[in-house]
């Protein structure tokens, strides 16, 4: 990739939620060198030491240039990671941080006054994520102070974003993946003199499929918006160390079946237990009370359509190799063997507040 | 609705793919990273090793000291403004604003400053405030060269062909080449290409010791003269001699890539503008080079295109609306979109070029009437135009 000649640019985002502000402010090093001098050598390269070296006056030299207002008073500035990352005129620093509130985020207050004394062609765009609705807005050195009223937000932004939430989350949460397809993997088959057996007909194949994926939609939508409303209320650990032993039982099944024929019973009581799961993402993202239906009717369609994405690139590939041997034997086997292994290791750490592995 | 397995097979796979890109594509730009050498080389700083960024340096450390000295600031900002307009890079040219603040905002800023505001605001497109500036310098200075230039070129881009003319004239005391390549420049877009040409080529050919610029100028002028006409032979002379003086020249390397690719050599356009592609109008010529030889990257360049326009929407800027109409004309495929930036553009420039992708876009999309500022002009300077021509004898035809 070439890097483009463009006019001077920083990216400052703001995530609020609930009473906490993270920021990220990526910086191009084009415009640090040309404020405080990044290479120190003048080969007219900048390397990763180079801008290492200078962490200390990088960040006191931009933050000297932002303030952060919660009403009228002004919030702490931490600095947290310094890392890099690359927009299209070149390399950036990328500055994160923490801000600290003295008073109840109604309104926050941004005032930028970065190069616009070395370059007044400089601009910051400004973007505020507040509650998965976002905000943008240009500061200048006309318009160096830019102020967003929390509550005034748009309802369609937010239910794209919740939406995306959703899907977002049961693409990254293995382990629903992980329960969802170790009840699938025998739908193609069926139980006979202690064998899987091919079932050769599509018809009873989809409509097993569909009674699973259904049951277990009903019911985490049950818990997920009970526990939303706030109607029941459990401990984090327990419930994620329930949806990590209802993986484990449902892949033990596939190779010691107790229940053959009314998988969707289990789907439909496992669940209830996922449902709670996802309603503690959902409070982690922060809800907007004034939306609170709209963003929860967002994020359980988000994540019915990652479920259903899923399945109909499982279904047809299923269905497509079951009558192999490896399907049955490999596939169904060592696959639900390999995700026992895993479901386990994510019980004992989440149970006991342990970190086993990197994941 | 699907009928076989395999039907079933590729919509699911395809439904995957969607939603993943929908939902990840954005998050997989750009991640943050630490890298893992200290010695990992993450930009490299333009001018490098060139002996100007010391010169630079120097003058920026002594201005540092005294930021209000005029004669420093003025030398800084020229010397940037210079590098700002080869490189075709904005950031130069914010920096020429910003030693020039303790008079910028001023009404009746010193007679330097004037016409270097007026430099950096032409570049930012804000041609009004550019031309109000040169008027104001002209009253003081009348006899200020760079003034009386400065406000041809920009009445130019503005079609404004009589008083760009008026604002050639006065330079005859001064540079007769310079003055005749002014209006020879604009006489050729007013129905006397051929006489523009041969009068141009001859006071070239008479001249004696001239600048580079100066000489790159002239070349340059002749060579699109020579194109609009058809004189395709000549014009690739003239181009290629211009080159031979600066094959840095943004300007100069756009429009010989233009040429290049009327006449279809797509090779010769990725040559001329390889290493150059970090100026947003080089690399969209390169793409269209790329599109003419059915190259395997061009979608990758696509994206690069795209995202540079993305982030100058970003800053609130469309200083660049003519190329962007041609990208989404030519290499987007979306004739009704590109229609509307062309228009858009029109509105702020009116060059050849500006007038040729209204045309074109007009075409597109069908629709005869959006061409009509264009059919006006045409009729009304009687410009010597092959291609113009030749859409707009298509236009009529339809």
């Amino acid at each position: 990739m070439v890097f483009a000649h463009k006019a001077s640019d920083s990216y400052l985002a703001l995530k609020i939620s609930g009473p906490t502000i993270k920021g990220q402010w990526d910086i191009a090093l084009r415009d640090l060198d040309y404020a405080i001098s990044l290479d120190t050598n003048d080969d007219s390269a900048i390397t990763w030491g180079e801008l290492r070296k200078k962490r200390e006056s990088v960040s006191t030299y931009a933050f000297s240039h932002l303030q952060i207002f919660a009403g009228s008073l002004r919030c702490r500035i931490s600095p947290a990671d310094y890392m890099v990352d690359t927009h299209t005129d070149g390399a950036y620093a990328v500055l994160q941080f923490e801000v600290d509130c003295p008073e109840q985020l109604a309104a926050i207050s941004v005032n930028y006054t970065l190069f616009f004394d070395l370059d007044p062609q400089h601009r910051g765009l400004l973007r505020v994520d507040y509650q998965g609705a976002t905000h943008t807005a240009l500061l200048s050195p006309a318009q160096n102070l830019q102020k967003f009223e929390l509550n005034q937000l748009k309802s369609g932004t937010a239910f794209l974003q919740y939406l995306q939430e959703g899907i977002r989350h049961i693409w990254t949460g293995y382990d629903h993946i992980m329960f969802l397809l170790s009840l699938l993997l025998p739908a193609v088959l069926y139980r006979q003199a202690k064998q899987w057996q091919s079932e050769l007909r599509f018809r009873p194949v989809l409509m097993e499929v569909i009674k699973i994926v259904t049951a277990f939609t009903i019911a985490h939508s049950i818990t997920l918006c009970l526990a939303t409303l706030g109607v029941i209320s459990l401990p984090s650990r327990w419930v994620e160390s329930a949806i990590a032993a209802s993986v484990i039982l449902a892949a033990l099944n596939n190779l010691y079946p107790l229940i053959s024929n009314k998988l969707w019973l289990v789907a439909f009581g496992f669940g209830l237990i996922h449902g709670l799961g996802f309603a503690n993402v959902l409070k982690d993202l922060g809800l907007p009370q004034h939306m609170l239906l709209l963003t929860l009717l967002a994020f359980n369609l988000g994540v019915e359509i990652g479920q259903l994405t899923i399945v109909s690139g499982f279904l047809p590939a299923a269905f497509w190799l079951r009558q192999t041997w490896w399907y049955r034997k490999l596939l169904v086997s060592l696959g639900s063997g390999l995700i026992a292994i895993i479901a386990s290791i994510w019980l004992l750490e989440r149970s006991l507040n342990l970190r086993l592995i990197n994941w | 609705m699907i009928r076989s397995y395999g039907q079933l097979f590729k919509f699911g796979m395809g439904l995957v793919i969607t939603v993943f890109t929908l939902v990840f594509g954005p998050a997989l730009l750009a991640v943050p990273f630490i890298p893992d050498k200290d010695e990992q080389i993450l930009e490299r700083l333009p001018l490098a090793a060139d002996p100007v960024s010391r010169e630079l340096r120097a003058l920026r450390n002594k201005l540092n000291t005294n930021p209000d000295r005029l004669e420093l600031a003025v030398k800084l900002a020229q010397q940037y403004i210079a590098i700002g307009k080869t490189e075709s890079d904005p950031r130069f040219y914010g920096y020429a604003q910003g030693v020039l603040m303790p008079w910028w905002n001023s009404k009746e800023p010193p007679s330097e400053v004037l016409l270097l505001r007026a430099l950096i605001l032409q570049n930012r497109h804000d041609f009004d405030s550019a031309l109000q500036d040169l008027e104001l310098l002209l009253r003081r200075e009348p006899k200020n060269t760079q003034a009386w230039l400065t406000r041809a070129v920009i009445l130019q881009v503005r079609a404004r062909y009589d008083d760009a003319q008026l604002s050639c004239l006065p330079l005859m005391e001064s540079d007769t080449l310079l003055a005749g390549t002014c209006l020879s420049n604009i006489s050729s877009l007013t129905g006397h290409a051929v006489k523009s040409y041969d009068f141009l080529y001859d006071a070239l050919s008479g001249a004696g010791v001239i600048s580079a610029d100066q000489r790159l100028w002239s070349l340059t002028v002749l060579a699109e003269i020579a194109a609009r006409l058809g004189k395709n032979k000549e014009a690739n002379y003239f181009f290629t001699e211009a080159l031979k003086i600066r094959r840095q020249d943004a300007y100069l390397l756009a429009a010989y890539a233009d040429f290049l690719l009327d006449e279809k050599r797509p090779v010769q356009v990725m040559a001329l503008l390889s290493g150059r592609t970090r100026i947003d109008s080089l690399l969209l010529r390169l793409a269209l080079a790329k599109q003419q030889l059915a190259a395997n990257d061009l979608p990758d360049i696509l994206a690069q295109i795209k995202a540079r326009f993305e982030a100058s929407r970003l800053r609130g800027e469309s200083l660049h609306q003519g190329d962007e109409a041609r990208f989404t004309l030519y290499l987007l495929k979306q004739p009704q979109q590109a229609l509307r930036l062309a228009q858009a553009n029109w509105a702020l420039q009116r060059e050849p070029k500006d007038a040729r992708i209204l045309l074109e876009s007009a075409i597109a999309a069908n629709n005869a009437a959006a061409a009509q500022p264009v059919i006006e002009m045409l009729a009304k300077t009687g410009m010597e135009h092959l291609q113009l021509r030749r859409l707009a004898a298509r236009l009529e035809k339809n």
